[in-house]
């Protein structure tokens, strides 16, 4: 038996010799797994890139199963989507899996991005990790947004007719090229079919190359900690980093175990309820879409609410565009606007925690907003905090190369 | 005293919610139905109530007969004998034969189909609006709900006709003007207030069936997805504390 085992596992490793003599995969997993260095003190913050990944699978699979029953046509698509949910076998848990998937997936983007903020994981050297990671974001707004008119409910058809109006602001260009995006002179079957091909193809596509380059320019300078200090700069006699440990096996047993944490908040919505009172499916959306009968209170789903509030606290329509296309636009230089000595919030005076505590509340704030009916009142709410979310980049660009900081310990704490 | 800081921008941050959704969600007028589509008896009256008063205008077209009949527990005669009345099949969606022009002619609009209604709308304002319908100074039809809807009340036997009696009441800026205080039977129907009550609330049950089918069976398969996961979790927890021992 022994005899039979070791021989085994003697072809198997011959095997593997023969496909590493044809493609590296030894050598690419020792690179990046079991020789990849990773600092040994992440904490909360870093369980969202690997469980993002996680939800990019999931929803590549449900989307593949909702594609085989899904009908991209005007006439058609809503029915479809009932037939899922009542007639194919498991249809609605497929479903359920996709559209819980959606919201989670921003869930854990923006917290993703909330620990560079505070601990400053966008500074040198990973200025580019930080601007695959915003176009990654922008794709995936682009995926959502495009995603959500394929139901074909109320919410799917006037949200769509709003932000593709946005590009009517644009002077001269701007009629024709939302006549271009529909393909029709309204909102159609046309849009739709066009939309899905986007929704299934073109943006995946995108997404996923974006990803990959996400991650190797994560091996490159290896992932950003807590203190915001290089563990590279501290080397023991081996010439391995001594505050560092193998990814593989530490965080792939540790991260299994953050898998497990989230897949459990996540069945809690899927299986108990998965319309999160409206926020995650609304209720509007039940009602099949309609050219004739505009919705009484026209609204984007929760993830995009910040920026349309900061849409909709410009009084004119091709400035608020400006100002909402900013407010993303601005983060792509937020490597460069923070020109703090020190990347941790840990090591940085009490001024940053305030800018970013006023920030957080914005961004937030903007987002229950955006949900609002929008009263006067509101409106001016929205003004306050449209200003506060960009105060945040102006005051950091001044204050981060003077601000007070603290000094960096040698080793990462605990 | 960093976590109380931490605790309190969450505070913060959750505490506007609340005042937000609250206005967001229901709306004047909707009561709690208590709706339960777990009381299988009652998903079977709704039914019952529904095929008989609610079905000749109202199609449910994306739910099947066999269906239903397999999740409220019915067998294939009682559904064809009872439950339905055209001809068509077992397997069928619920349709009916009702010319939608014609509809729209009596009606002033095609009663729209009930599929998606416990969805988009939720049982809990079916109940109210099923409880809304009063007789109003023009000798016509209102609803509490849906001001001036053109569906006429089809359960007034049931519950009776009732007429609002108002109260006054001083609005922004001292502006005094009546509001429905409370409604009063004039004349009774073969229901008693109670009895309409459970009606109303076997109405929303089964239609918050219909919008959802699989609602049923999902909450159940969760639990026990959910315990599955705990377990996992706990064993994933064990295995990185084992890993990580070495770790100082």
């Amino acid at each position: 038996m022994a005899k039979f085992a070791s021989s085994i596992s003697k072809q198997a490793g011959a095997l593997m010799n023969w496909v590493d003599d044809r493609l590296p995969v030894t050598a690419f997993w020792n690179a990046t797994m079991t020789g990849y260095q990773a600092p040994k003190n992440f904490n909360f913050w870093y369980y969202m890139g690997s469980l993002a990944l996680l939800v990019l699978v999931i929803q590549i699979f449900s989307g593949i199963l909702l594609a085989m029953h899904y009908k991209p046509s005007a006439a058609e698509a809503f029915a479809s989507v009932e037939y899922i949910m009542r007639d194919v076998d498991w249809g609605w848990l497929i479903r359920y899996m996709h559209t819980t998937g959606a919201s989670f997936f921003f869930i854990l983007i923006y917290l993703h991005m909330f620990r560079s903020l505070l601990y400053g994981s966008h500074k040198a050297p990973r200025e580019l990790l930080w601007v695959f990671g915003m176009f990654i974001y922008v794709a995936l707004m682009a995926e959502a947004f495009l995603g959500y008119i394929l139901p074909w409910g109320q919410m799917s058809y006037w949200g769509a007719q709003v932000i593709i109006n946005l590009f009517g602001a644009i002077p001269k260009i701007g009629e024709p090229l939302t006549q271009w995006i529909r393909g029709d002179y309204f909102i159609s079957d046309a849009t739709l079919n066009r939309f899905f091909a986007l929704h299934v193809i073109a943006v995946p596509l995108a997404l996923m190359g974006l990803v990959l380059l996400h991650l190797v320019a994560l091996r490159e300078n290896g992932s950003n900690n807590p203190d915001g200090i290089e563990i590279k700069k501290n080397k023991g006699p081996d010439g391995t980093p001594v505050d560092g440990i193998p990814f593989h096996p530490y965080y792939t047993v540790k991260d299994i175990f953050g898998v497990g944490f989230f897949l459990i908040l996540f069945s809690f919505i899927l299986f108990m309820w998965p319309e999160a009172g409206g926020v995650f499916l609304e209720h509007d959306n039940f009602v099949p879409a309609n050219p004739l009968v505009t919705p009484e209170h026209i609204k984007p789903v929760w993830y995009f609410t910040p920026f349309y509030a900061i849409l909709k606290a410009v009084p004119d329509k091709l400035l608020g565009v400006l100002t909402m296309g900013a407010s993303v636009a601005v983060l792509f230089f937020l490597p460069w606007l923070d020109r703090s000595p020190v990347k941790s919030i840990r090591y940085r005076g009490m001024w940053y925690k305030v800018l970013l505590g006023m920030f957080t509340i914005a961004f937030v704030r903007l987002g229950l907003l955006g949900m609002a009916e929008g009263t006067p009142a509101q409106t001016w709410e929205m003004r306050v905090w449209t200003l506060v979310y960009f105060m945040f980049f102006v005051l950091l660009f001044f204050m981060s190369p003077g601000g007070k900081t603290k000094p960096e310990p040698d080793r990462v704490t605990h | 005293m960093k976590k109380l800081a931490t605790y309190l921008l969450f505070a913060a941050l959750l505490f506007p919610v609340a005042s937000l959704t609250a206005s967001a969600s229901g709306g004047a007028g909707v009561e709690h139905s208590g709706a339960n589509i777990n009381d299988t008896a009652s998903l079977q009256r709704g039914a019952k109530w529904y095929v008989n008063y609610c079905f000749s205008c109202h199609t449910i077209s994306y739910m099947r007969y066999n269906r239903m009949a397999e999740d409220l527990g019915l067998s294939e005669e009682m559904v064809m004998q009872n439950l339905v009345d055209s001809n068509a099949k077992f397997a069928d969606t619920m349709n009916i034969a009702m010319d939608a022009d014609q509809a729209k002619e009596w009606f002033g609009k095609t009663p729209p189909d009930l599929s998606l209604i416990g969805r988009s709308r939720g049982a809990d304002w079916i109940y109210s609006y099923l409880r809304g319908f009063y007789q109003d100074e023009s000798g016509g039809w209102n609803n509490t709900l849906l001001a001036n809807a053109s569906m006429p009340h089809v359960l007034w036997q049931l519950q009776g006709i009732q007429k609002p009696v108002y109260r006054q009441e001083t609005g922004e800026g001292g502006f005094v003007h009546e509001v429905i205080d409370h409604f009063e039977i004039m004349t009774p129907g073969t229901q008693t207030p109670q009895e309409y009550e459970e009606t109303a609330r076997d109405i929303a049950a089964f239609l918050d069936y219909v919008g959802e089918p699989a609602k049923l069976k999902r909450k159940g398969i969760g639990v026990w997805v959910i315990l599955f996961l705990v377990l996992f979790t706990f064993i994933a927890y064990l295995l990185k504390a084992e890993y990580w021992r070495d770790v100082h």
